[in-house]
């Protein structure tokens, strides 16, 4: 064999490791529309707050389940829209959508993610709704710095972000609206499109 | 040199067979159809690659059932971990000469 022979079996192989473990397929646009999705939906919250007559919320008033509704909303569209272009990504890579490495990249964020909701709604429900966004800054951190190890592994430094944010945000919890407006909003924007210059085109 | 191209594997000196390796390497286990997917190889061709990499032990095969679906898994041996890493570092050094 020649050394070009050698060279080829290198790159095999390091291509088949990254192939095999990890999902590459994640879409930046998905990241800088679930970004302006945020927005769009604090926007909403902001105007359902101010028409309320009060300058806070309160947990039993309508504007309160408004407001639940809006993030719901929000949730529901980036996931749709998530999974929709990364469908079309992988399409295109060659790379089917539910594979081991999807299955594996999906439990690894949604463990912390759920475990972090379930835990923000008992605390809702008890009427501690104060530190709401800085837990789900927190809560969302962790599944993205838990799920980077089986995609583009630079997502880390999004979850990192959002942890830190969220930390800052527990010592300011009246300012709780703008740190999520910008953790949830421009974050996504700025690092969808990294990713989308980087790896999309 | 002698020595460095002792260590080159001629139980690797195939692509199917060190895309295997290098998949197992990295994954806990792996299926026949993960296998057959990221390869792009067919039934037969793995399997008898499969099978080769089996005889010479450096991998391992766990056969089961999902339902009535028989699922077959695969694994890396402890023997297939170092004679595979003894292969790659061999190529690196030819590549750094």
């Amino acid at each position: 064999m020649s050394t070009e022979d050698y060279l080829k079996d290198i790159i095999e192989i390091k291509d088949m490791m990254n192939k095999s473990s990890r999902f590459f397929s994640l879409s930046g646009l998905s990241g800088i529309l679930a970004g302006i999705y945020a927005i769009l939906g604090a926007i909403v919250a902001y105007y359902l707050v101010s028409i309320s007559g009060r300058d806070y919320l309160i947990l039993d008033g309508k504007t309160f389940n408004y407001i639940l509704i809006d993030l719901a909303i929000v949730a529901i569209l980036s996931a749709i829209t998530g999974i929709t272009l990364s469908m079309k990504k992988a399409r295109s890579n060659n790379e089917s959508l539910w594979n081991s490495t999807s299955k594996r990249l999906l439990t690894a964020f949604l463990v912390p993610l759920v475990t972090g909701g379930i835990f923000i709604a008992i605390k809702i429900y008890h009427n501690h709704y104060g530190l709401t966004g800085s837990l789900m800054l927190i809560f969302y951190g962790l599944a993205l710095v838990n799920a980077s190890k089986y995609t583009i592994g630079n997502v880390k430094y999004l979850g990192y972000v959002e942890i830190i944010l969220g930390l800052i945000c527990s010592t300011m919890p009246t300012y709780g609206f703008w740190f999520w407006v910008v953790g949830f909003g421009l974050m996504h924007i700025i690092y969808g499109s990294l990713i989308y210059f980087k790896h999309d085109k | 040199m002698k020595n460095i191209i002792g260590n080159i594997n001629k139980a690797f000196d195939h692509r199917i067979r060190l895309g295997i390796m290098s998949i197992l390497m990295v994954n806990e286990y792996a299926d026949f159809k993960t296998l057959k997917e990221l390869l792009g190889a067919t039934d037969g061709n793995l399997a008898s690659h499969t099978k080769a990499l089996e005889n010479s032990e450096y991998i391992k095969v766990e056969k089961s059932f999902i339902g009535r679906k028989p699922n077959t898994k695969y694994s890396v041996t402890n023997e297939g971990r170092i004679a595979f890493k003894k292969h790659v570092d061999a190529i690196e050094k030819l590549l750094k000469q």
